[in-house]
Order: structure tokens, then C-alpha cells, then sequence
């Protein structure tokens, strides 16, 4: 069979498999909408978290970034790994025995005040909204690039499988499609790297094949450096950011992670505390299987590439190569006119410009694998930025009718009303995201990364203090908030759009004057000590919070009579 | 449940934070980031010791981290019985 039919059977098979499971797990109350009823099971809940945490940016993207910048790659690496020790040990458990909806429902409650709750939809609907318009985009690109459709009806087709899910089923329909997503990607995720480091290393375990030698007898990664070097590019294993920005990128991404609502909620979905501590380890192990993957991917694909194009002749290029340049994610300018192509770090030389994402989406090509093994790539794709966009429309709806409607507007609403409410908003969200997933504005890349930063800039100390600091009252956590995230976008706009300084063209002229030498990217950690810092001098300038929030954090400290979800 | 129970509680379970996240500290920002130029100088297999550490170590120890707390967690639940 070809690659097509291949990708078609995988594709519907799954895409079947999604709503079928969708059709078997309907919600009948809010409480199964928002927190599957809490019922689910800690490795269920755990493989529901991974699916939900790798994104379209996690498989596609990642293993492609940091095979272009080699140790600087770490921050993701690390940063996104990382978060879930925080998770697991600051928030979850004690998130999970508080046993409300959404992550405003705790500031809100915790802080006495409704000018809180406010701040904290505000904050989780602007990072989720950027956040799933990148996964709409993902699952266009996936349908154009291995099906041949346009972007504009692979999105719509995401868009309706989505909606069938999650507005039927909410987050008890989309726990149960993300485990059967989690599967799907990681088989797909896994097969071409075992393939792969069995040809180059001639061992099954990728995370050992990377650090051995190939049939030659050099270590790859010694290979990898030399051909590095001989090219102009810098050592693949030193990377080039500064010290100090590695630092702080790696910090941003792991308190972001940490500060993610649509991540913190599904530590709500279990029945006890000790269930969230749980889910939150083995979340971490499925996620692992893949993140360090990824690197050993990133190496034999640069590996690959570099063995087969540079200083080759441009008409002996295998097929693979024509038709990724048809796409556009290669180009080849032939500027001596040579007919070799050279690829080199020297940006006035260097003839050949490809993107990152070919690592994982052309890898199988690249090192020439069965038809399968190809199509199972789409397959693997399209279940990364499901399951992502999925929980984050359940965050978006939820703060919408829960949060604003339920809590602020009309606290009289039914259940049943407010479970409309939480699936029409749904409905709303779908399409707002597929039309930024086919209209994506230009900033959208550059915010997705940043909406780490804004969610460590502003959830995670307001939650953090909420728990382990009692004396905390709703000025300080407010003020805190409040600095941290105008101080964040402050930055964002100053550095990462040059809005101050004559637009787009100027940013990299603004490098020398990044503040400590520290990028937009990592400035997150910057804000959010600023925004502990602010709170907790503004709150020992003000009366302390009432007897009943500090009698709540005492409560939401101990883990004995966890209940039921209520309002 | 007793003031004094809860604060004693409370006091383990901040002190099981600190440790882990002392750990947590130094395999990610100690040996993935300010040490790594040092523990470069080391190679195990193929692998520098400071890049292992950075892609691959850390996360390792991260999910053992975790899974050291929920069995610590569990224990000391146990032990002052407010277990859910």
C-alpha cells in the first residue's frame, strides 16, 4: 500500500476510535462536564495529563528545535519536564482537596474577592486562547502535508471532531479520547525512533542508541560535533545562548508549566488526594517516554540530514527531498551555481534552508522506512493537537460559564442551564480557535512561548502563597497578579515586538539591552519573583484575611475528607 | 483534628519539600546548566556527563523524585492518620 491510503486508514481508524469513546462517555451534569465527576483512575489520569500536555509543538516541533540548536534545545527539555515536579509536590494535592471546578474558582475563593477571580479568568482565557489556535494550525498542517487537503478543510475536519468530544462528552469524554490519544502518539512517536537507532546504532533503546557509536566506531555525538564544526555551526553539545539565559528560560518553562490551567485541572478529575499525587507521577513517566526521545531523535535525524545533503550533487537528492521542497519547508538556492549544495552556519554561503519541523514529520523518509511507519507520523500528530486543544476548550468554556455565569452573573442558574451554558461556549471556542488556526496572526508562534512566562508571572505565586503562606490577603495576591503580568507583557512587547522602538525590524538591536542579559523568553522568572516579592510586602501592610480563608488553608493542608466536587 | 497534629504534619511535610527540592535544584540548573562545562570534562559512553545530565538525567530523576514523594507522602498520612 502507499503512504496515502496508509495515512487515510490510520487516520480514520483513529479519528472512529475518538468518537466512539466520545459516544460511550456522554456527560449528564456539570460535574461530570468539568471534573469528569472525579472519578478517574490515578494512571488513567495520568496518561489523560500526558496526552493533554503534549501538543502539536511537543511532537512535531520539538525534537526539529533541538536538533537545530543542540544543548540550548536543554531548556525545553528540562523546563518542560521539570514543571511537573512543582505540580506534584506544590499545587496538585492541595488543588485537589480545595475540590472545585477551575483554577479562578480556587484564587477566587482563596482570596475572598470577586476582583481575583476576575483577574484569574482574564489570565487563563488569554493563555489558552493562544495556546489552541497553534494546535488548530497543527492539525491543518498535519491534513495538507500528508492528505493533501487544504489547511482550511483540515482544520475544519479537526474542528469537528473536537467539538463532537468535547461538547458532548467535556472533560469526562475527553479524559477517555486523550487515554486512547496518549497511545496512539506514543506508538507513533516511539516506531521510527526504535527503527532509526537500530539502523544507525544497532540498538532498539533510543535514549541509549544516542549516546553510542555507529558502524564506523565513532560516538555519534563526537560525529555530530566534528561535522558541526567542520560547517561553521557551533559544537552541537555547547550550545550558544548565555549561561544566564539557559538559566532563566529553563526556570520560565518549568514554573509556567506548573501555572498551566488547563494542565492544573486535570489533577481535579481524581477521587482522592493521595490519587493526585499519583497522577501527577505517572503523568511525568508517560511524558518522559517521550521527552527523552526526543533528543535521540534530534540527533540521528541531524546526523541523517547532514550525511545526505551536504556537498551532495543537487539531482542526486532522493524523493523524499523534492517533495518537502514542494511544501516549502526546504529550499534550496543553488548561489554559486554549482549544482552541490552547500550547507553551512554562514548565512552569505549557506544554500539550503530547512524546517525544523521535517525532523520528525520527514524523519521516516529520511532514513527510508516502511510506508506504515510514515502514515502512523500523521496519525501521531493529529492526537497530539486533539488531545492539547481539547483541554484547553474545557478551561475556555468552563471559565466562561462557570466562572463568569455561574459565579459572577447569575449564581441562580440550574445545573442543568449552566451545562448549556458550558457546552455553547464550547461550541463558541471551537470556532474562534479554527479561525485563528487558518487566519493565524503572525504573533501567534512568538505568544505561545511566551504564555509560559505570563501563566509563571501570574498564576503560579498567586496559588503557591494561597497554599503555603496563611497570612496572604487578597491586596497582596492582587497586587502581585497585577505587577507581574503588566511587567511581563511590559518586556514581551518591549523586546519581543520592539513596539517602543520602531516595530518588528529593531528587535534584534534591542539584544544588548535585555535586562541581566535575560530574553523575553526567560523574563517569566523575573516577573514572577517580582510578583512574590509585591505580594507579600503589600499583604503585611494590610489586614490579614478573614478567619474562615485561613481556616480553608488549613483544611486544603491536610488530606483527610476529600469529597465530592462542589460549588 | 488537633492543632498541634496538623502543625506537626505540616512541619514533615515542608521538610520532605525542601529535601526533594534541593534535589530537584542541583540535577536540572546545578548539573544541566551551572556545572556543565565541569562535568563535560567527564564522558561516560559517548555521552558528556554535563549534556547527559541536561537531556536526559534530569528528567530522570524528576519522575523518581515524584514517585519518592508519593510513597513518602503516603507514609506520613498514615502516620498522623488523615489519610482521604
Amino acid at each position: 500500500m502507499d503512504i496515502q491510503t496508509w495515512t487515510w486508514l490510520l487516520v480514520v481508524s483513529t479519528f472512529s476510535l475518538y468518537i466512539g469513546i466520545a459516544i460511550w462517555s456522554r456527560a449528564s451534569s456539570t460535574g461530570e462536564f468539568y471534573v469528569a465527576g472525579k472519578g478517574v483512575h490515578p494512571i488513567a489520569n495520568g496518561l489523560a495529563t500526558a496526552a493533554d500536555w503534549m501538543s502539536a509543538a511537543s511532537f512535531i516541533s520539538m525534537a526539529g528545535i533541538i536538533s537545530f540548536s543542540g544543548y540550548d534545545g536543554s531548556v525545553y527539555l528540562m523546563g518542560w519536564t521539570g514543571g511537573y515536579v512543582l505540580l506534584a509536590l506544590l499545587l496538585a494535592p492541595y488543588l485537589r482537596k480545595f475540590g472545585k471546578f477551575t483554577v479562578p474558582d480556587f484564587i477566587g475563593d482563596r482570596y475572598y474577592s470577586d476582583k481575583a477571580r476576575i483577574v484569574a479568568v482574564f489570565c487563563a482565557l488569554i493563555v489558552s486562547f493562544t495556546y489552541v489556535a497553534g494546535q488548530m494550525q497543527g492539525v491543518g498542517i498535519v491534513f495538507s502535508r500528508f492528505l493533501e487537503v487544504d489547511i482550511t478543510t483540515g482544520v475544519i475536519i479537526g474542528m469537528v471532531i473536537v467539538l463532537f468530544y468535547a461538547v458532548l462528552g467535556g472533560m469526562k469524554g475527553i479524559t477517555y479520547t486523550q487515554v486512547a490519544q496518549y497511545c496512539v502518539l506514543i506508538f507513533a512517536f516511539m516506531v521510527p525512533a526504535i527503527f532509526i537507532s537500530m539502523q544507525m546504532t544497532g540498538i532498539p533503546i533510543p535514549q541509549l542508541g544516542f549516546g553510542s557509536a555507529g558502524a564506523d566506531g565513532i560516538y555519534l555525538l563526537d560525529k555530530l560535533d566534528g561535522l558541526h564544526s567542520a560547517l561553521g555551526f557551533h559544537e552541537y553539545t555547547s550550545g550558544s545562548k548565555s549561561k544566564v539565559d539557559v538559566f532563566f528560560i529553563t526556570a520560565a518553562l518549568m514554573v509556567g508549566t506548573a501555572g498551566l490551567p488547563h494542565v492544573i485541572v486535570r489533577f481535579f478529575t481524581v477521587k482522592k488526594v493521595s490519587d493526585a499525587r499519583k497522577s501527577a507521577g505517572w503523568a511525568l513517566l508517560f511524558i518522559a517516554i517521550l521527552y527523552t526521545t526526543a533528543p535521540a531523535i534530534a540527533i540521528f535525524a541531524r546526523i541523517n540530514l547532514i550525511e545526505t545533503v551536504s556537498n551532495r550533487s543537487y539531482s542526486d537528492m532522493p524523493d523524499w527531498f523534492n517533495k518537502w521542497e514542494t511544501t516549502g519547508l526546504i529550499t534550496f538556492n543553488d548561489k554559486n551555481n554549482d549544482g552541490i549544495i552547500q550547507y553551512v552556519a554562514d548565512k552569505e554561503t549557506n544554500e539550503l534552508q530547512v524546517n525544523r519541523d521535517i525532523m520528525v514529520l520527514a524523519n521516516p523518509e529520511i532514513a527510508k522506512l516502511p510506508n506504515w511507519v510514515i502514515a502512523l507520523v500523521a496519525a501521531g500528530g493529529l492526537a497530539a493537537a486533539l488531545s492539547t486543544a481539547a483541554g484547553l476548550l474545557l478551561v475556555i468554556s468552563s471559565s466562561v460559564s462557570h466562572d463568569i455565569i455561574k459565579k459572577i452573573i447569575n449564581p441562580q442558574i440550574s445545573d442543568k442551564g449552566e451545562l448549556l451554558a458550558a457546552r455553547l461556549s464550547a461550541v463558541v471556542g471551537v470556532c474562534i480557535a479554527g479561525y485563528f488556526g487558518i487566519h493565524p496572526p503572525g504573533f501567534v508562534a512568538a505568544v505561545v512561548a511566551l504564555a509560559f512566562g505570563l501563566a509563571a508571572a501570574s498564576f503560579f505565586p498567586a496559588i503557591v502563597l494561597g497554599i503555603f503562606y496563611k497570612r496572604m490577603n487578597k491586596e497582596g495576591a492582587i497586587a502581585g497578579m497585577v505587577v507581574g503580568i503588566v511587567l511581563m507583557l511590559f518586556y514581551m512587547v518591549k523586546f519581543k515586538f520592539g513596539i517602543f522602538d520602531g516595530g518588528k525590524n529593531a528587535v534584534d538591536s534591542l539584544k544588548p539591552d535585555w535586562w541581566f542579559g535575560i530574553s523575553p523568553e526567560g523574563f517569566g522568572t523575573v516577573a514572577m519573583f517580582v510578583n512574590f516579592a509585591v505580594a507579600i510586602i503589600v499583604s503585611n501592610f494590610t489586614s490579614p484575611p478573614p478567619k474562615e480563608v485561613q481556616d480553608l488553608v488549613d483544611n486544603i493542608r491536610i488530606p483527610y475528607g476529600a469529597g465530592n466536587a462542589t460549588h | 483534628m488537633e492543632k498541634d497534629i496538623q502543625q506537626k504534619y505540616w512541619k514533615e511535610n515542608l521538610k520532605y519539600l525542601a529535601i526533594l527540592l534541593f534535589i530537584w535544584f542541583l540535577v536540572s540548573f546545578g548539573f544541566g546548566i551551572l556545572l556543565v562545562e565541569q562535568l563535560n570534562t567527564i564522558k561516560i559512553g559517548g555521552f558528556k556527563l554535563g549534556f547527559w545530565f541536561a537531556q536526559q538525567g534530569s528528567i530522570y530523576v524528576f519522575v523518581i523524585l515524584i514517585f519518592v514523594y508519593i510513597k513518602l507522602m503516603n507514609s506520613l498520612d498514615s502516620k498522623y492518620e488523615v489519610n482521604d
